[in-house]
């Protein structure tokens, strides 16, 4: 009889624990809002919001904290990476999908998961070896370091998160839907663009979201190629500097406002990331229906 | 049915002159997967090229100065680094796995609570764990720039890897496992322990080396949480892992050939704990075949 008393009080002691380490995820969601949220916010009143969000000038030194131009210069490199990523991850999850013979998938896989698991630091100095010089020679007007530049190793950077994501959606369409397009005389190509690519769009559309906040959240490789110049920019080749970057080259030596407005400019950075997040689950919910 | 629709060589020329768009389709598909794969190699081969010939011994010696800049410290840091993050998210990832797998009943909030926050850190970038850990761990926990910091934040990134992987591989043991051992009279918890976490220990096993491989790739979180200061670091020092000493490098631009050099160390070491990690997975899935 004690023994078996004992035994439940050992399962629901065991059964609580589980459930504890079960909300860590709760509580480190929660603790990232709230002490992002908490050291951000107060900067923002004190600089004032309009004045934060919309002014075009950051000078630490004169009190002018205007994230502006890191705002567009995100938006500017992610929508590069986006224009030469999306086109080539896509086409390289229909060829692993519907084109590529077994025993060349055999060795295609794991060389995209390759790609995937280099480090950014090193895409960041392959970049900066490579890619600046290249640019430096072939376009007048430009020291290398440039929107351009960080658009082309992001566009790299993200094409295993596109494909990996793009591949398994455009896998399981049914074979039936093809072979009815096949019926109806459609050749192989016409049959995978027109028929399972479209059925395919929602887990498609959820790998380039998947993308985005890959190249929004990318910092160290940008850093080391994109030239980080705190201005709006007036062409490609000239340099600018994103919302992740102005973290990491100031907070090394920021103090107090200063410091808090690098906080604030991860809060922007955290919100948009948080906004893609749902974006995300959004598509993907509503594919599963 | 393959062989069944299988052209000869001349059929097919035949089909696509008939058919130009499908042939450009067919173009364009080949063209991104050579794409693709010419980027990887290239990127692996200059590395390797670049890197290779300047690794040399006194890169290897154990103590750094200004003179040797030796990546060891550096790579000794990264074990402490991953030792200690392993251990503090292996048994919060697992256990929040086998919660959401063995205990918790469908339809619960809780479970919807913890899946959506554990995708919501998924997408979460780098350099925002690098704020939270320094503003949580570092400020307001009083651990300063440490690797005790730095651990704790990557342990908090990789928490929802280690979560996926495990509840992926517990979804893989057969519920007759778990009936049998019920039907022996077995409680819960000896089930779980003795019964289902064995049966699914390698598909664990990847996910962990997995994450193994982001923590020693990461900069981002780690620049101002366990700090950049070369040499052997204890638990509450401030220490650099490898892949910082290698942003480092590159950024003083004082030492081209040993960073070339670490470059190839980085690479190659992540590489490696990807391939081990691909590997057990392989056999986990043949194991259940």
């Amino acid at each position: 009889m004690e023994q078996i008393t004992w035994n439940r009080v050992r399962e629901a002691v065991v059964q609580g624990i589980f459930l504890a380490t079960a909300v860590i995820s709760i509580i480190a969601v929660a603790l990232i809002c709230v002490f992002l949220f908490a050291n951000g916010v107060p900067a923002m009143r004190e600089i004032g919001i309009a004045e934060f969000l919309g002014g075009t000038t950051w000078k630490p030194g004169n009190d002018k904290y205007g994230i502006l131009p890191m705002i567009l210069g995100s938006i500017y490199v992610t929508g590069g990476a986006l224009v030469i990523g999306v086109p080539i991850g896509i086409l390289m999850a229909v060829f692993l999908a519907r084109f590529c013979p077994r025993r060349v998938y055999r060795f295609l896989k794991p060389t995209v998961d390759l790609l995937a698991g280099i480090p950014s630091i090193v895409y960041g100095f392959f970049g900066l070896v490579v890619l600046v010089p290249w640019i430096r020679e072939h376009f007048d007007r430009s020291n290398g370091q440039s929107i351009l530049c960080a658009c082309l190793l992001l566009g790299i950077m993200i094409l295993p998160t596109i494909i990996g994501a793009a591949e398994p959606s455009i896998r399981a369409v049914e074979q039936s839907c093809y072979e009815g397009a096949r019926a109806l005389g459609a050749t192989h190509e016409r049959s995978v663009f027109t028929v399972l690519v479209p059925a395919a769009k929602s887990g498609i559309f959820a790998a380039v979201v998947l993308g985005v906040g890959r190249a929004l959240g990318e910092t160290m490789a940008v850093m080391m190629v994109v030239g980080n110049q705190p201005r709006v920019p007036e062409s490609i080749l000239a340099g600018v500097r994103t919302l992740t970057t102005n973290i990491v080259l100031e907070m090394g030596y920021a103090t107090d406002l200063h410091r808090e407005a690098l906080i604030a400019t991860g809060v922007v950075l955290f919100v948009f990331i948080l906004i893609i997040n749902l974006c995300f689950s959004a598509i993907k919910r509503s594919g599963k229906e | 049915m393959l062989t069944i629709n299988r052209l000869s060589v001349r059929d097919r020329i035949r089909a696509y002159l008939r058919h130009p768009g499908s042939f450009l389709l067919l173009l364009l598909v080949a063209a991104a997967a050579v794409v693709t794969v010419a980027t990887l190699l290239f990127l692996i081969g200059y590395i390797l090229v670049k890197g290779v010939p300047n690794l040399t011994p006194e890169l290897f010696s154990f103590i750094y100065n200004s003179d040797n800049v030796s990546m060891m410290p550096a790579i000794l840091n990264t074990i402490e680094t991953a030792a200690v993050t392993l251990a503090l998210s292996v048994p919060f990832g697992v256990g929040a796995a086998v919660y959401l797998v063995e205990y918790a009943k469908k339809g619960n909030r809780l479970v919807g609570l913890v899946r959506i926050t554990a995708e919501t850190l998924t997408g979460i970038p780098s350099i925002i764990y690098g704020l939270f850990g320094m503003l949580f761990f570092g400020t307001a926990l009083h651990w300063g720039y440490s690797i005790l910091t730095g651990a704790a934040t990557l342990a908090i990134m990789v928490l929802p890897t280690i979560m996926r992987t495990t509840e992926e591989a517990l979804l893989c043991v057969p519920d007759s496992y778990r009936e049998g051992s019920f039907g022996l009279g077995a409680g819960k918890l000896r089930t779980i322990f003795r019964i289902v976490l064995p049966a699914a220990a390698p598909g664990i096993l990847s996910g962990i080396i997995l994450a193994v491989g982001r923590i020693v790739g990461e900069t981002a979180a780690l620049i101002y949480t366990a700090g950049t200061v070369a040499g052997m670091a204890g638990l509450t020092d401030s220490g650099r892992t490898l892949a910082i000493h290698m942003y480092v490098l590159s950024n003083e631009g004082l030492h081209k050939n040993e960073a070339n050099a670490t470059a190839v160390v980085l690479l190659v070491i992540v590489l490696l704990i990807d391939a081990v990690s691909s590997w057990v997975a392989k056999r986990f899935e043949a194991q259940k075949q």
